[in-house]
């Protein structure tokens, strides 16, 4: 049974039909890459997915419960991890307070109104340890506003990963960050996907980390589906060459 | 360690704002050997008073960010329970118990029907939404005079141990003759310390940085797994009823009650909403220091002015400046001043000094 599938997922705004009835499973311990040209509706299909929108039609079914009905912090708790492509964050607090959020929302969870927040050690300490594996370590004490976009990328990552969700999803997580920084989140995206039990969907532009990564590639194309399958057939798909590579090399002729 | 259980982690930061809080704690603790006097000792209460009411509003304005104009409807509600509780009961410590009681049951359901009217209102509206709900408490009590008293409100006695002929000590104590008003004194200080207390613990609690995390960013907080909903209703439920507990001790401290005295707007702007601007929105240090000062300047401005002009009598213009009917106007100048330049209020301005930015 696939862990993640949506039934004919659909949402149109007004007239317009964004993500039009995408059906698709998604088997624990692989990893989806999510390819299509700029208004595909990748994002908007993530974001039916996680429960940012809501849909028009069709099902979301997690852990074989349809959780269409879910507002976004029920699918979270359920074990659904999302990491934004828009970076996210709370930006006045710092960042070791930004990750001791997403802990607490996952290991301390109740309404605790007497406690000290200061005083759950076990929560700090976690979240070092995340912070530790975006390589921020040493940014702990900074508030999250004045990082570099770079950081902020990876602390957007680091919020995920303290979520410990059985599904991981990142919306273009290399977007805009410098050549240098891109191997730190690639290693990482690899150490998830080989603990065998997590499911990873991944947005990405850069056809070389596609190709790296995936085990399959799904294409969008003005919010359909039109492809599916391992990497090496899909990018060879002639509906691919022209919808989203043609694209791709009209975009660079103009860049 | 112990320090930080007291302030719940939540130091001054700032070695101005320590001493400025040691010294107003210490004044307000020996307040009526300090400063004797019946009118001095009422200023001193209203600060405590005060101190908790824009506290309780920090909780909603400042860590949930949620603008509320309601909330001295709540005040209301918990002066006018305890008022009506006493003009209608036997005089006795159980009227004074069944009014709070009833004023934080009614405050609650209130709270918690505006927490769900605010998921359908964007915030504009519901700013609106809640102005109209001052305005409605406002005529209500001012309408319904076989309970409430009307316009001219409700004068009641309190028990024997609160009462002004009380008198502990034949004779007086450091040069002070202790009488029920001091015993009054005392139980709204005792009382408004704790509630403070209580909300500093209950802002630095995983609950209070879940609201942190609303006002920062409410959408990644939902992403995050946290409810929305929940923690703003939360949130908004216990301002009230902090708010309420505020309307009760200043019930007793006035031994009477009306729509001026609790529920006006002049009470809701000019004093909640800028006690917790001008002292520092999102502290409640701020909201604490703010207290002190506005009441100060609304007691002590009038007077002082008044001294002023008389010393600078036959000095051209002066005295016209200061003449006291226009204290108003540098009240007011001074709070466009402090909003202008400490934008942060009074607290962020201090703390500023001593944590630069990263």
């Amino acid at each position: 049974m696939p862990i993640l599938e949506t039934r004919a997922l659909t949402i149109r705004f007004g007239g317009h039909v964004a993500v039009n009835a995408v059906s698709c499973a998604f088997e624990a311990g692989t990893l989806t890459a999510i390819v299509g040209p700029n208004g595909a509706g990748k994002t908007t299909f993530f974001n039916l997915v996680s429960g940012q929108l809501p849909a028009s039609d069709g099902q979301v079914i997690f852990k074989g419960e349809d959780i269409t009905a879910l507002g976004p912090h029920l699918r979270t708790r359920r074990g659904l991890g999302r990491a934004f492509q828009l970076t996210n964050l709370f930006p006045n607090l710092t960042v070791l307070e930004n990750v001791r959020l997403a802990v607490q929302a996952r290991l301390h969870p109740r309404v605790d109104l007497f406690s000290m927040a200061a005083r759950h050690r076990e929560l700090l300490d976690a979240a070092h340890g995340y912070l530790d594996r975006v390589s921020l370590g040493h940014r702990a004490r900074t508030r999250a506003s004045v990082l570099s976009h770079g950081d902020q990328r990876k602390l957007e990552v680091a919020l995920m990963l303290a979520l410990e969700p059985d599904v991981f999803m990142f919306d273009e997580p290399t977007a805009g960050m410098s050549v240098d920084e891109v191997p730190v989140l690639l290693d990482l995206i690899e150490a998830i996907k080989q603990d065998t039990s997590k499911t990873i969907l991944l947005v990405e532009h850069k056809m070389d980390v596609v190709r790296r990564l995936a085990d399959r590639i799904v294409v969008l194309v003005n919010g359909t589906l039109v492809a599916d399958g391992k990497p090496a057939e899909v990018v060879a798909l002639p509906v691919v060459q022209e919808a989203y590579l043609g694209i791709r090399r009209k975009e660079a002729a103009h860049g | 360690m112990i320090i930080d259980t007291i302030l719940s982690g939540d130091r001054p930061r700032s070695r101005l704002l320590g001493a400025l809080l040691m010294a107003a704690f210490l004044a307000l603790a020996f307040a009526p050997f300090l400063f004797p006097g019946t009118k001095a000792l009422g200023v001193a209460s209203r600060i405590c008073i005060f101190i908790v009411l824009a506290a309780s509003y920090d909780i909603v304005l400042g860590y949930t960010g949620i603008v509320s104009f309601a909330h001295a409807m709540f005040f209301g509600i918990g002066a006018y329970g305890v008022a009506i509780a006493l003009s209608n009961l036997p005089v006795g410590w159980g009227a004074i118990f069944i009014g709070l009681g009833g004023a934080l049951v009614v405050s609650a359901v209130l709270a918690v029907a505006i927490g769900f009217i605010s998921l359908r209102l964007r915030a504009l509206y519901f700013s609106m939404m809640t102005l109209a709900l001052a305005s409605f408490a406002l005529i209500v009590a001012t309408q319904l005079r076989d309970i409430t008293g009307g316009e001219d409100g409700l004068t009641f006695s309190l028990p024997h141990l609160l009462a002004v002929s009380y008198r502990p000590f034949a004779a007086p104590v450091l040069g002070v003759r202790i009488d029920g008003r001091i015993v009054t004194y005392y139980l709204v200080f005792t009382a408004a310390t704790a509630l403070f207390l209580l909300m500093l613990r209950i802002v630095n609690s995983p609950f209070g940085r879940v609201l942190q995390a609303i006002r920062e960013n409410e959408f990644r907080a939902q992403a995050l797994g946290f409810s929305v909903v929940l923690h703003r209703t939360l949130a908004g439920t216990i301002g009230a009823l902090m708010a309420t507990c505020a309307g009760a001790l200043l019930a007793l401290v006035l031994r009477y009650n009306g729509p001026s005295a609790s529920l006006s707007f002049e009470i809701m702007v000019d004093s909640i909403l800028l006690m917790t601007v001008v002292g520092g929105m999102g502290t409640l240090y701020g909201p604490l220091l703010g207290a002190i000062v506005i009441v100060l300047a609304q007691y002590y401005l009038q007077p002082g002015m008044a001294a002023l002009a008389e010393w600078t009598d036959g000095v051209p213009l002066l005295p016209h400046l200061f003449n006291p009917d226009r204290w108003l106007l540098w009240l007011g100048v001074l709070f466009v001043l402090i909003v202008y330049f400490f934008p942060t209020g009074l607290v962020g301005r201090m703390r500023g000094w001593t944590e630069p930015d990263e």
